[in-house]
């Protein structure tokens, strides 16, 4: 894919520190985005609450801010290139986790973007959308002809009960637009359901909750791909888990590259 | 009780290891393969005869082996090198161990030895000969043996591991076209993929003749195709004169490796040894057409010598470069066009089989069913 020429500034969104569900792989490939942009010539602003981290120092971006990662502090960040002199004609939420994705999806949703002629690359508000949705995102896995854990989106707890009804315990209940699995559990009997739908529904922010068919003792495989507009395709690395689906992958070890997947099942 | 190893390159560079596999003593061309995946495959394809591969991935074995995934109907590598095989194989479709499977196919091999600095020297210096022994302690009279060695170019091989006897690969639901492979050290899955689409493939001996060739089918063949092999494409006449019989005739061509290699040579380019080859699953090549970019997989020492951006006036039609590796810019895929610009001849230098390897290029098997149409 060609270089833009239209794009002179870019304002990358970090990961913040380091926790469960946003490990390390997010602080890497946002330092080496702010690499790589600076050696095309662009202007790279870095916002990044985590002052440990070697990607907020100063030679990373000709201009970095440490400061929470919260759609109000990036909007002040903006305003304050601005008045610089330096105006950022893009920012880049793909490459920080959940965090810079929240932030860049508030910043298209409250109008900062548009207001500022701002435009957000890596992928669209459109993409993160159908990528976080998790109702969007199955029908996309069927269209192409995956198969996923059957599943019903529910916003009470009548409509979790109907979908128990159907799918029978284990169950795995899933909150849309949260952090890492927060709010997700499994729940194997009518008190657990309650407990953990119950709270998932307080900690979507959509009041949304996913009840799945459980997958447990299942092989655990995942796959860091990119792809660019002109539909060129790079596997980044493939990861195996050591232990299988239902130990969370916080309490568990992963290995890249896969040590034990043959090449049969890996490319289908 | 471990047997201890020797591995003596040709310009006396020594590894000491342990026996992996069959005991014993072996020589070949020592090249290298970066796939981490995929070692059943890379085992059993012919074009690895008298190499002695080397994995860069540490961990080798650790799925075992299967009776589903072998390319060919034996282990063809002359010696294997591996850093840490493993000890109990986890898959569910594992029967037995890799080591148990070479030593019943009696191949020598080595492990426990440093095979990234045996991988550096091998970039540093190029592919060279080797010799692996459990029997020879000695590493100057190993180095003597090796020196007295056979080396790869000017070898002529694809005779050694083609079949004998012809044999058809049957389409897959409807019989849409006929084709005649010649089996310069093809690969299983290959025939498969074609088969997959629809057409019935006639596998025919290295040696087969034109007459061969057309006497396949009920009305002749509807395209021609030459598989991957080993050996050095310079050493080889009489399959690149059968090609240019073909190609004068206008029947359509697909190559794929070796394939490429004579498919260069029968338009009247040139071939060449790489210093230490391509062998890997994640290869970038770049369509010259589409600007797209595939991750391919390779496995080839030598490469076609043609102009990467000018056409070339052929006795058959007008060739060009259709394909270049990103790493190294080696010619890649060719393209065989008539004066009006339609396609009637195409090869490449990767393994769109994809056995083992990524199947972005599995395009390549529709673009040889659209060519058969077109001529049909």
């Amino acid at each position: 894919m060609p270089k833009r020429e239209d794009i002179k500034s870019v304002l990358v969104i970090g990961s913040g520190p380091i926790v469960i569900g946003q490990a390390c792989e997010f602080d890497y490939s946002g330092t080496q985005a702010c690499r790589v942009l600076k050696d095309e010539g662009l202007r790279v602003v870095l916002v990044n609450s985590n002052p440990a981290t070697i990607m907020t120092d100063p030679e990373f971006a000709d201009a970095t801010y440490v400061e929470p990662i919260t759609p109000e502090f990036v909007e002040k960040v903006i305003a304050r290139e601005a008045e610089r002199g330096f105006p950022i004609d893009s920012v880049l939420p793909t490459l920080g986790g959940q965090t810079a994705l929240n932030a860049g999806i508030a910043l298209h949703e409250n109008g900062v973007l548009e207001k500022y002629g701002i435009e957000m690359i890596g992928a669209n508000f459109d993409a993160i959308h159908r990528g976080e949705n998790r109702e969007l995102f199955n029908a996309i896995v069927a269209k192409v002809g995956g198969e996923t854990a059957r599943s019903y989106v529910c916003h009470s707890m009548d409509e979790v009960h109907e979908a128990v009804g159907e799918l029978g315990f284990p169950i795995v209940v899933r909150p849309s637009f949260t952090m890492g699995g927060l709010g997700s559990g499994i729940a194997y009997d009518e008190t657990d359901l309650l407990r953990i739908a119950g709270a998932g529904l307080s900690a979507s922010p959509t009041t949304e909750v996913l009840i799945e068919e459980s997958i447990i003792g299942w092989k655990e495989y995942e796959l860091e791909v990119m792809r660019d507009k002109a539909d060129n395709v790079v596997i980044i690395c493939s990861i195996e888990n050591f232990d299988p689906m239902g130990v969370h992958t916080g309490d568990s070890i992963t290995v890249a590259p896969t040590p034990s997947t043959p090449p049969t099942a890996a490319s289908s | 009780m471990t047997t201890p190893a020797l591995l003596v390159l040709e310009d006396g560079r020594t590894f000491h290891g342990e026996a992996y596999g069959a005991e014993g003593e072996t020589f070949g061309e020592a090249v290298f393969n970066t796939g981490m995946t995929g070692y059943q495959e890379t085992l059993t394809d012919p074009s690895y005869h008298r190499q002695v591969v080397v994995m860069t991935a540490p961990h080798i074995g650790n799925t075992g082996m299967n009776d589903e995934d072998p390319e060919s109907r034996r282990i063809w590598v002359a010696g294997y090198v591996v850093r840490d095989p493993a000890r109990v194989p986890s898959n569910w479709r594992s029967v037995r161990t890799l080591d148990d499977e070479l030593r019943a196919q009696g191949v020598v091999g080595i492990s426990g030895i440093d095979t990234r600095a045996l991988t550096r020297h091998l970039r540093e210096r190029g592919a060279m000969r080797v010799g692996i022994s459990t029997v020879e302690t000695d590493p100057a009279r190993l180095l003597e043996k090796v020196q007295a060695s056979s080396a790869m170019s000017g070898a002529n091989l694809s005779e050694a591991v083609s079949t004998g006897e012809a044999y058809v690969v049957p389409a897959v639901g409807e019989k849409r076209f006929t084709v005649a492979a010649l089996d310069l050290g093809i690969k299983d899955m290959t025939p498969q993929r074609m088969s997959e689409r629809g057409i019935e493939v006639h596998v025919l001996p290295a040696t087969s003749t034109l007459e061969d060739v057309l006497a396949v089918g009920d009305k002749g063949p509807d395209g021609l195709f030459y598989s991957n092999g080993p050996g050095d494409p310079a050493a080889t006449t009489g399959q690149v004169e059968l090609l240019q019989e073909a190609l004068a005739r206008d029947l359509p061509y697909f190559g794929i490796c070796f394939g490429n290699q004579l498919f260069g040579r029968a338009l009247g380019f040139g071939t060449y040894k790489l210093k230490y080859g391509h062998r890997g699953i994640n290869q970038p090549v770049m369509d010259l057409t589409t600007r797209k970019v595939e991750v391919t997989a390779h496995n080839h020492g030598f490469a076609v010598d043609a102009p990467r951006d000018t056409a070339t006036e052929t006795p058959y039609g007008v060739a060009t470069v259709s394909h270049v590796c990103l790493n190294d810019d080696v010619v890649e895929g060719l393209e065989l066009r008539d004066a009006a610009g339609s396609l009637k001849s195409f090869s490449v230098q990767y393994h769109p089989e994809a056995a083992a390897g990524p199947h972005d290029a599995a395009y390549l098997f529709d673009r040889f069913v659209d060519l058969l149409e077109g001529n049909a």
